[in-house]
């Protein structure tokens, strides 16, 4: 993470009255397109990693392949991040993240795997369903009693959790006595990814076409917005810039994900169960975007939504700001914290499905140290522990950083206990690097 | 400050006390419309405790508060707002890290017809508020913290006039603040004094608000000392009422006035 040389443009003002034609080329760039250069330190980071690992690797890392499946590995933590960035930015922490998730995997296990088909009957096509709401039902339940004891009882998060950590832990195993629950339901099974869990070349195109006219959308509404008040915008090209990068972007990974074809004996399994001849040269079907991929990058859209647009976030923000202010402002603080933990628990139930789906199976140990691998994405992506400060995309990201560097090690054969001690100097350097930036932009 | 109008706040006979110690006593205060009253006093004179009595922080034991000859029912902070009295506190209760539109409409969001934050609606209203009370105020999309402290001063005065405050509570509004900055805040004062704004300034230095103020209250040991305009009276005659509480010939005695023998 040594990438965050861009603290030598001049900080990020926004006080574009006049577009004036000052400091150096980059600097200009820097202000007209008002890109985060803190983001984009983190994206160099992640590059310098990936091809890092690609060339120690001898070109395993950046292959389709091995891309997918790292998008699939990040999926889970991705979408307990977006949530753990909310909580953080008010000056708790939850710790005990990893063992909802195995709570909720369980419940959802049990509930799909014993009682629905007992009581739908086998194979119902509702059974996935009313599992997975059954799970996120149970999630939020769990959070709101946690933020509850938090917020009115005045006991602190950090306590609060790491007993949570020990409580839904210890449930996970008496629900089934220890015993794990498989497999999963088939149609559950499709939120962990895997040939079948992914939408295929066609729904890939049409999924990255969307994306590509919602940035448009959005950029044309935002310069709609400014100009019916007449504020400064951004010059015409910076905004031509954006979209084009954002164009790329999609496009790349649409791309990606359909260079990546299906294993060979599924291929043949498939061919054979539809009456496709098989081809000579092998029948190469595009697995596509993954679905769990798509309810991380859902739930990062939704959450940057509440985050940013609704009052909620707001407020959420300005406790983490100043309490006090907060409070004498008339913002009801501890509902706003009941709030907060009762999505942070949607969410882990939420990467439970992912997590359950992907093993086919709800096991005691789901999600063990999940807490601290959340908590590391969410530090790593620019979230500050003192409060305040945060991004959910910055979140997501540091979940890719922290995913890219334990499967690069797999790749190149390091052992555990060593993967761990790099993981762990990461984490420290990373926040250092960013105590620097920050003092420095300051 | 034509003394025939009707005040805009009468806080009569008001007294209060804590664990038996009465913090205020019988004092009796007013303010008129466009007019800047300065409360001085020491430390624990009674000056804050009376003054948050009118801003809903504490209940009264004992007295009438009146908003232009009405009586009023001040029970809590929502209460005072209501009545178009705002505080601004110390500490300056301000989110360091948002925006100064995000601070001024904090608890008070507008927003679009989804229900959404309207950020540009109420960064246009921010705009004009705050190029009415400081035009030299560019810093819009910045975090508060990057701002210095007079104009972290306007971010908090502009969130209380914008929702169109009546009596103005400023309490030591100058303590934190370097010289130029304090000149600003005066300007900001004289301003809102022109606009028909009621201040109350709350201070325990003579200094900061000697110039800005109409009037001057002198407490101590919870009672009012006296009352006086400051152009009938001197720096210095004001400083014995707060420190001896010895009343010039200039000022009205109060119930504090040091008895002469």
């Amino acid at each position: 993470m040594a990438d965050m040389t861009h603290s030598t443009t001049p900080h990020a003002s926004e006080t574009t009255t006049t577009a004036r034609p000052e400091g150096n080329l980059v600097a200009r760039f820097f202000r007209a397109t008002e890109i985060d250069t803190r983001m984009l330190g983190m994206i160099g980071a992640l590059l310098i990693i990936w091809i890092g690992f690609h060339i120690l690797t001898g070109g395993l890392f950046l292959t389709a392949r091995n891309l997918w499946n790292l998008s699939v590995q990040t999926a889970s933590v991705a979408v307990m991040a977006t949530g753990m960035v909310l909580v953080i930015v008010t000056r708790n922490i939850d710790l005990s993240v990893g063992s909802i998730l195995g709570f909720t995997g369980m419940i959802m296990g049990v509930l799909q795997a014993q009682y629905l088909p007992q009581l739908l009957g086998f194979d119902h096509p509702a059974i996935w369903a009313v599992a997975l709401i059954g799970g996120i039902v149970v999630g939020g339940l769990i959070g709101t009693l946690q933020g509850f004891i938090i917020a009115f009882l005045s006991v602190p998060s950090f306590i609060v959790t790491l007993g949570g950590l020990l409580v839904w832990r210890g449930a996970t195993w008496f629900v089934t006595s220890g015993q794990t629950v498989a497999p999963m339901n088939p149609s559950f099974r499709l939120m962990g990814g895997g040939a079948e869990g992914s939408i295929g070349e066609t729904w890939s195109w049409i999924v990255g076409i969307v994306a590509c006219l919602a940035i448009v959308a959005a950029i044309v509404n935002a310069r709609h917005q400014r100009k019916r008040f007449h504020f400064p915008r951004r010059p015409l090209w910076a905004e031509y810039v954006l979209a084009g990068v954002g164009f790329v972007t999609v496009i790349g990974a649409v791309m990606v994900a359909n260079a990546y074809f299906w294993p060979i004996n599924i291929a043949r399994r498939y061919a054979e169960a539809n009456g496709i001849p098989w081809p000579e040269g092998g029948l190469q079907i595009p697995h596509g975007i993954a679905i769990p991929v798509l309810i991380a990058i859902a739930a990062g859209i939704v959450m940057t939504f509440i985050a940013t647009r609704l009052r909620f976030g707001r407020y959420v923000f300005a406790i983490g700001g100043n309490p006090e202010a907060a409070e004498l402002a008339g913002i009801k603080t501890r509902w706003v914290t009941v709030k907060i933990f009762a999505l942070m628990g949607v969410l882990c139930a939420i990467a439970a499905a992912i997590s359950t789906a992907r093993l086919n199976a709800a096991t005691n140990a789901q999600g063990e140290l999940d807490e601290l691998y959340t908590i590391a994405a969410a530090v790593i992506g620019g979230t500050s522990l003192g409060g305040g400060l945060g991004t959910i995309a910055g979140a997501m990201l540091g979940a890719l950083v922290m995913q890219s560097l334990q499967s690069g090690m797999v790749l190149l054969g390091i052992d555990t206990p060593f993967q761990r001690i790099v993981v762990g100097i990461v984490l420290v350097t990373a926040v250092w690097l960013d105590t620097v930036y920050r003092a420095r932009a300051k | 400050m034509t003394d025939q109008n009707i005040p805009l706040v009468e806080m009569k006979d008001i007294s209060i006390s804590f664990g038996g110690i009465h913090a205020v006593e019988k004092a009796t205060i007013d303010l008129f419309p466009g007019e800047v009253v300065a409360v001085l006093g020491h430390n624990g004179a009674g000056k804050s405790t009376l003054i948050k009595v009118l801003s809903g922080a504490y209940r009264r034991d004992g007295g009438d508060i009146l908003i232009n000859g009405e009586a009023a029912e001040i029970r809590n902070p929502r209460d005072a707002k209501k009545y178009g009295i705002e505080t601004i506190y110390q500490t300056l209760a301000v989110a360091d890290n948002v925006d100064a539109a995000a601070n001024l409409y904090l608890g008070r969001e507008l927003r679009t017809k989804w229900g959404t934050l309207d950020d540009v609606a109420m960064e246009a209203n921010t705009r004009e508020v705050m190029g009415r009370l400081n035009p030299n105020f560019r810093r819009f999309k910045e975090p508060v913290k990057a701002l210095s402290g007079g104009q972290r001063q306007s971010v908090a005065i502009a969130r209380a006039i914008l929702f169109d405050a009546r009596i103005l509570i400023m309490d030591e509004p100058t303590a934190a603040l370097g010289p130029q900055e304090t000149a600003q805040v005066g300007d900001l004062i004289k301003q809102l004094k022109r606009e028909g704004i009621g201040i109350f300034l709350i201070s325990h230095d003579i200094h900061d608000v000697f110039d800005l103020a109409d009037r001057v209250f002198v407490m101590k040991n919870g009672k009012i000392v006296g009352h006086a305009r400051t152009q009938d009276v001197t720096k210095d005659e004001v400083l014995g009422m707060i420190i001896l509480g010895k009343v010039p010939p200039g000022a009205v005695p109060g119930p504090g006035a040091m008895k002469v023998a």
